[in-house]
Parts: C-alpha cells; structure tokens; sequence
C-alpha cells in the first residue's frame, strides 16, 4: 500500500488532450521513417521511369527512316554493255557503277522540282543519299535483270546525317561545324522534303536488315541479331527444359539423402548466383578451345546459356513440384502405380504450369544476357544471316544484346539511336515471355 | 555420312525398336495383354531404350577422343625438323588442321576430287591459289611436311568416322537383337524401364556438378599456364596494370580490384538504404493496394537486362553527372566514372535488396512486433528496435549476396566505368574492373600462349572464389536464421 502513494502524482503538465514535447518527438520521428520508406520507394519507381523514359525518348526515332524518293534510270549503257541481259556480266558491275546512275537521277529530280542551293556541287548534293543506296539498286537489278533500259522509282535510303536533322539530332548549327554534313546540304533536303521528293516513314529494315559498316549507321539492321537470338533461346529450350525438369525430379522425388545429392543441391544454389562471365570463360574454355567448335556461333552461344539458364529452371521446378500435395502421389501409389508412373502420370502433369513459367522467365534471362557472349566471339561483325537449321547452328551470327554494345562502341552518334531502339525491340521481346509467362499462372496455377 | 544423318537414323531405328518390341510383346501373350508382366508400351520402350542409349552414349564419347587421337597421331607422323624449324608445335598443328579443313571445303564444293586432293604436291602456289578459288584463305605457302600431314590427317578422319558409324549402328542393332530376346510374357520390362530412366535422371542431375568442375578445371588449367609465365606474387599484389602485347606486361591485379570494390561500395551505398527503407514501407506500413503496385514495378528493375543499364549509365547518367557535378567541381572531365557505374548498379540492385530483406521482415514472428507495440512504442520505434534487430543476420545475407552480384557485374562496368586502371580516390575518375578487364583481354585477337590473354583465366579465378565465398557465407546466414524461426 505503501508503494502506491510513493509513486509521485502525474505531472501537471501531462494530458491525454495536449501531446508532451517528448510525444511530439516520437511521433514527428514516426511520421520521418515513414516518409523516408516512401522516399525509398519512390525513388526506386523514379529510377524505372528515369531509365525507361531515357532509352524510349532516345530510341524511339529508329524505328522512323528518312528515304529520297527518285526515279531512277537503270541504264543499259552502264549497267550492261553487251546487252545480252547475261547475269554473269551483270553481277560484274560493282557499286561503284550505280554511284553515277542515282547522281544523275538526283540532279534530274533537283532540276525538275527547280530546287537550286547556292554553294552545293553535285558532289556534295549526291552526299545526301546513303553509301548503302547504289546496292540497293545492284540487289534490285540483279534480282531483275529485265528492268535494265527502263527507269523505275526507287525509295532510297538518306544519309544518317540527313536522317538525324529530320529526327531533332543534327541541326544547323551542329553541321556548321561538322565535317560529314553540310548546312547546304541540309536546305537541300528540307527543299526535297517540300517538293515530296524526300519521305520519312515507318522502318522495316530496321527489324529485318542485317547490320551495316561503321559508315552507314542509317543502313543499320537486327535481322542477323534476332535471328542468332532466336536460334540461341531454341537450343537453349531444347537442352535447358529436358535437363532442368529430370534433374528436379530426381532431386524432388527420387533422391536419397546423402553426400552426393547435399554436393548437387550446394552446386546448384551455387551455380545460381556465380557471375555470368565466368561462364562465358567456361565456354570459351570448353566449347571452343577444347571441343572445336567455331567461334560466334549461335550453338556455343546457347550451350553457354543453357548452363546458366539450368539452375533458375532447376529451382523453379522443383517448387512447382514441391507444391504439388503428397495426396496424389499416395493415391496413385495405393492403386498400383510405380513411384516413376506416379510422378511422370500424375505429379508432372499437375506441376508443369508452374515448370512452364518457370522456363520462361529463364528463357528471358538469357535473352538479355550479354557478358558471356562477348567472351565466345559473339561481337564479331556479321552481315550474312545465318543458314536454315541445322547447319545454321554453326553458322557466325550476332545476338540481339550484344548487337546493342557493338553499336555503342562505334562513333557515329547515330548509332546511340541505333542502340536504343535495339533495346525497345529487345524489350518488347521479354515483355512479351513476362506477360506469357504471367498468364500461365495465373490461368493454369492451382491451389490446394 | 554427316553426324545429323548418322542421328536421324538411330532416333528412326530406336522409334522402330519401340514398335515391333511391343508387337513381339503382344503376339507373345497370344492376344491377352494381362498375360503380359507389363503394360504393352514397356515393352516397346525397353526396346527403343537399348537401341538409342548405348549408341548415343558411344558415339559422344568417340566424338571426344577421336580428334584427340588423330592429333596426336599426326603430330608423331610430322617430321621433327618441321616441328624444330617452326617457333611452336601448336602453329603447325593449327596449320595442319587449317589446310585439312580447307581441302574439305574444295572436296565438297567440287573444286577438286578425292584422288585429286590424295595426289595433291607442294609444288609452286597451286595449292594456295586452288583453295583461295573456293573461297579459303591460307596464311602462307604450303611446306610439303605439312600437306603430307594434312592428307594423312584427312585420310585418317575420314577412316575414324566409318569406323564410328558403322560400330554406333551395330552397336545399335545388337542393342536391338538383345532387348527383342529379352521380350516374353515374364520379362519384368517396367522395372528394366525404370531403371533405365532413373539413371537418365541422376546424369542430368549430375550436370550441375559437371558444370563448375568444368569452371574450377578450365580456369584452374589456365591460370596455372598464366603464373609458369608470370610471378604470382606480381599478380597478386602488383599495383600497375599495363597489358603490353609485345611482352614485358605489368599484370597487377590491385588497381582492378580496387576499381571494382569502389564500384562496389557505391553502388550498395544506393541500393542497401533504398532497398531496405522500400522493403520496410512496403511490408509494414503500406495497404495492400500500394504493395500490389509497387513491389511488382520495383522487381522490374531485376528483369531489365543488364546491357540496358549500361546504355543507360553510358548515354543518360554519365552526361548528366559530367555536366552537373564533376565539371562543375572540378573533379574530372570523364563522362564514364565510378560514380556513373556505382549509382547505375545501385539502381539495379534495389530490388534484390528489396525482396530479400522483404521476405526476411515478413518472416519476423507478428508477436513480437505485438509484444513491442502493446509496451507502447511507436511503429518506426517497433522496426528499429525490435523488427530490424531480428531479421539482421538475414539483411546482412541479403546485403552479401547483393555485393557479390556487384563485384561480378560486367555490363554496365564495361560502358559506364571506363577501361584506365588506377589506384585513385576521386569518384569521377574513371577505373576500371576485374570484368572489365576480362572482357578486353579476352575479346579480339587472342593468343593463347601469351600471359596477356592468360591472365584473364587467373582474373575470372579470383572472381569466382571471391563471389563463391560471399555466397557461400551469406547463404549460410540466411539458412540459419530461418530455421531459428521456424
């Protein structure tokens, strides 16, 4: 009893009503932490958008081409002096021999819309027009010897300077002082543009076309680069999925515990987080110097990637099986089934929704791998597509992410725009795989 | 024959293995499958199964040696004045194979007939002119040792692989005859089956486990090549980087190593605040409207790839950071620094912060967050003096596991951090890292003799025992703290 009195009479400053200085504090300490957890989140949103609104703003622009629209005369006289339409002798008349024809072509169009630049020679005029234009042609004609006499209209394509003053990249001022483009030249564009002689639309080459030289950033294309993807994620699907899904279900279902399958688990965890390039070491290593097998090939590209893409299947796997109640296998075990008819008949079915998506985001992984590839040749300079499968296989061919730092080890600034758009393309892709990916489990995913 | 014919054809016999074994199974039980040990298709599969995996499992091993043999064949065949007049017995080899591969590619374009290329002498440029016709470039004139080399070397292909096709097919057949005897209605084919897929199952399992023994191996290989020629000691605690490719390289790992510990250390100085503050807002104060839109969003910066964060650190940050703060202060004039690579990969290690140290909160029993709020103390005052106490050792893992990502990232180092390796203070300077280094010693020309290019080998070592040992101490951690609570 003695104790209650001896505790001191509240203080008289203290009330439920009004907040004590010591109150204030902690709540104004309260309301900080907040904010800076909100301050977190938001600058990890801000960087998403920072990053995305970067790469969008720079790239977007590539997927939009500039072309001189000319008719162009295909004359026989150069182009095929016997004039016996031999193809032989056709082929051997070299870019060179088409560079007049378009010259030509272009002073007639600047002649007939009446466009005259005061201090732009013919020289200078024809600069407008890409390199890549006179093989444009050569390509066509070959294609169709027929034509040769006839004048046909071509959409040619525009220098990348030309093009990067029609996307905001090069102005006035900037080709004052640069040495590849010239102001003159860029009134004669605007004057072609006006006379609907010069067009900028939508940019199919872009998505098709193999790459280009260091000179002709407008020619620049991923075609060869898709494709070496393409054919890289496939041999990584048939070699990843088969391999991945056995190794879980022994390491699931069947494995007994013991040094061995304790050694495997550990790998695995490990195998997942060892750096991507060490890989790439490993196939030079292995695949290439001491297997033989060639340098920038899409085969050794998705043995590398299968191994580094194994661990994620791995994981993913097992939890899908995992999840998988142990109610299905006794059912199936109690009416006679053996343990491998039970997991292969009734778990794996049940577990391949979650295998799948599993797959997927692993596929998307080694999409936008990089690192590695460089390591195995991949950055070589590739303009042929590679063969049908499965020769092509073997055949050299680039891949979309390394596509993207070839082109931005080059000069021209062109190719920073180049770059750029590979990424959109390159994410478009693994939206695509996510968005799949995410439908899968949600439609196929069960609870139990 | 071609291999993929060779391939075609055992999946063909092993698919007709299955057919006529489970019709032999079912004409054996006259008519009545329940005579049958087994379901029918067990039959068919035991059949199929001794056609292809014995095959299959000869034909890969022949694959490995045969080149390995024939190489070591040729090679005694070379006479040893070729091999002495030559710098390197491996660049005759190489040119062996060189002029074989490319009297292949004549072969087959029909530049030239098989007695043609066995009747072939070094005399005059015929050679070099009839191969460059079909489009193969050789370095030099062929010496007459090595052309009798290289039609011994092709003849001796050619004799390996009829050798091979013919063993892998009758090795085939016998597989075929074996399991076809073995069919009848007591034969106990789905334990045989089995078997046989279990063991299939355990190869695959074991591919982990032959992967990193192939990473140790191959670089343990090379590296070792790399300190026969080059001091370890220099390796290790060198200070100058200065690969030169006429020799005399200076090859000190130390300014490598502090350009990629800077990086490093920059890089979780953004990621480990942000990422926890955004972890602990998003597990304890945010509703789950928030947490559904935010979290998501935020993983997506795990699923960008990290060439897009180099082009990013490249053409967006290093500008910005240039003009805005090094030129200003005076500090530096270059666009790649430490501080574009370490803020770009901070920002790309949020979410692995983020979502392992989320996963860590949330597994921090709900009483004691009870136990402290009902003793009257605010929330913020709960996660810093209960919350985050408790999930500490599994933050550090996370913490760990992030800075092992970073020291191995590539990417954005390659592009953002520039390739000047030096022992520097100043944060818009630009260095460089193990990867980076890499990466250039190992791209390009390479020769695979000269320490330059070996080194690369000693550097990924050093790389992977230095993220194998963080992972290892931070898996360790994180395991041991769940089963604490669990």
């Amino acid at each position: 009893m003695s104790d209650i009195s001896a505790i001191p009479a509240a203080a008289p400053h203290s009330s439920l009503h009004r907040q004590s200085a010591r109150t204030k504090k902690r709540n104004a300490a309260e309301k900080r932490f907040q904010v800076y957890g909100m301050m977190a989140v938001g600058f990890g949103l801000l960087a998403l958008v920072v990053l995305l609104a970067s790469i969008l703003g720079n790239g977007l622009s590539s997927f939009r081409q500039t072309h001189v629209v000319l008719p162009v005369e295909l004359s026989e006289a150069r182009l095929d002096k016997s004039g016996e339409r031999d193809i032989e002798a056709i082929k051997k008349v070299s870019t060179f021999g088409y560079a007049p024809l378009i010259k030509d072509a272009l002073a007639r169009g600047m002649e007939e819309s009446g466009i005259a630049i005061e201090g732009l020679d013919e020289k200078d005029a024809g600069e407008i027009i890409s390199k890549e234009a006179p093989a444009q042609i050569r390509d066509f004609v070959i294609a169709n010897p027929d034509l040769i006499g006839t004048t046909q209209e071509f959409r040619l394509l525009a220098n990348g300077r030309i093009d990067g003053y029609f996307k905001g990249r090069v102005s006035m001022e900037s080709a004052a002082l640069d040495s590849n483009v010239s102001p003159a030249q860029l009134q004669l564009a605007e004057a072609l543009k006006e006379a609907g002689l010069l067009t900028t639309g939508f940019n199919r080459d872009f998505i098709t076309a193999p790459d280009a030289s260091d000179q002709r950033p407008e020619a620049a294309g991923l075609g060869v680069a898709i494709l070496g993807s393409l054919y890289m994620m496939l041999v990584v699907l048939v070699l990843a999925l088969p391999i991945g899904v056995a190794a879980s279900i022994y390491l699931e279902e069947f494995a007994p515990k013991n040094r061995w399958t304790d050694l495997i688990e550990v790998n695995i965890s490990n195998l997942a987080a060892v750096p991507s390039i060490v890989f790439g070491i490993l196939g030079l290593a292995i695949f290439i110097n001491f297997a033989g097998l060639p340098q920038s090939a899409p085969i050794v590209g998705g043995l590398v990637l299968t191994l580094m893409t194994l661990p994620t299947i791995i994981i993913a796997t097992r939890a899908s099986l995992k999840s998988v109640p142990p109610s299905i296998r006794d059912a199936a075990l109690g009416v006679g089934a053996s343990k491998m008819q039970a997991v292969f008949h009734h778990v794996l079915p049940l577990a391949a929704p979650g295998i799948l998506t599993g797959t997927i985001i692993g596929l998307a992984q080694a999409l936008g791998e990089t690192a590695p590839l460089l390591l195995i040749g991949m950055v070589a300079f590739v303009k042929e597509f590679p063969g049908a499968p499965p020769e092509g296989f073997f055949d050299p061919a680039s891949a979309l992410p390394v596509q993207i730092y070839n082109w931005t080890q080059r000069a021209d600034p062109a190719f920073v725009e180049r770059a750029s758009g590979a990424i959109i393309v390159l994410l478009v892709f693994l939206v695509v795989m996510n968005t799949i990916a995410v439908i899968l489990r949600r439609r196929f995913e069960r609870r139990w | 024959m071609p291999l993929i014919w060779l391939l075609a054809l055992l999946a063909a016999l092993s698919a007709a293995g299955f057919v006529m074994g489970r019709r032999r199974a079912v004409l054996s039980s006259g008519g009545d499958v329940r005579r049958l040990h087994s379901l029918p298709n067990y039959y068919g599969f035991n059949v199929g199964l001794a056609v292809i995996v014995p095959s299959l499992l000869v034909l890969f091993c022949w694959l490995l040696v045969q080149p390995l043999v024939i190489e070591a064949r040729v090679a005694a065949q070379l006479s040893p004045e070729a091999l002495s007049q030559a710098s390197d017995p491996a660049l005759v080899m190489s040119d062996v194979r060189r002029l074989a591969e490319g009297l292949d590619v004549a072969i087959a374009e029909g530049a030239m007939s098989g007695d043609d290329m066995r009747n072939l002498e070094a005399d005059g440029g015929n050679i070099r002119a009839a191969l460059g016709a079909v489009g193969v470039a050789l370095g030099s004139e062929v010496e007459p040792s090595v052309l009798v080399a290289a039609q011994s070397y092709i003849a001796q292909v050619r004799t390996g692989n009829m050798v091979r096709n013919v063993t892998v097919i009758l090795l085939a057949l016998a597989g075929f005859l074996w399991a076809m005897r073995l069919t009848a209605p007591g034969f106990r084919a789905r334990g045989a089956v089995e078997r046989a897929v279990l063991a299939l199952l355990i190869a695959a399992a074991s591919i982990a486990i032959l992967t990193t023994a192939g990473i140790v191996l191959s670089m343990l290989f090379e590296s070792i090549n790399f300190f026969r020629q080059y001091p370890i000691s220099d390796f290790f605690f060198g200070t100058t980087w200065s690969p030169n490719f006429r020799g005399n390289s200076d090859l000190g790992i130390l300014p490598l190593l502090w350009g990629t510990l800077y990086i490093s250390f920059i890089a979780l100085l953004v990621a480990v605040p942000v990422g926890l503050f955004s972890a602990i807002y998003l597990s304890e104060y945010a509703g789950p409207k928030v947490r559904g839109v935010a979290k998501p969003l935020i993983e997506v910066l795990a699923g960008i790839p990290t060439i897009v964060y180099g082009l990013f650190a490249l053409i967006t940050v290093g500008p910005l950071l240039r003009d805005h703060f090094a030129q200003p202060l005076g500090l530096g004039e270059s666009g790649s620094s430490v501080m574009t690579a370490g803020l770009v990969m901070g920002i790309m290690l949020i979410p692995f912060v983020s979502s392992l140290s989320d996963d860590i909160i949330n597994a921090v029993p709900q009483s004691m967050r009870d136990g402290s709020l009902g003793l009257g103390a605010t929330k913020s005052e709960t996660i810093r003096q209960v919350v985050v106490p408790a999930a500490l050792p599994g933050i550090v893992g996370a913490v760990l596991l992030a800075a092992s990502r970073a020291i191995g990232e590539t990417m954005i180092v390659v592009l953002g951090a520039g390739a000047a390796a030096k022992l520097d203070l100043n944060p818009f300077e630009a260095m460089t890292t193990v990867t980076v280094k890499i990466v250039s010693q190992l791209t390009g020309d390479t020769d695979f003799a000269a320490p330059e290019t070996l080194v690369a080998f000693a550097l990924g070592l050093t790389l992977f025992v230095i993220t194998l040992g963080l992972n290892v101490i931070a898996l360790v951690i994180v395991r041991k703290y769940r089963e604490q609570y669990e």
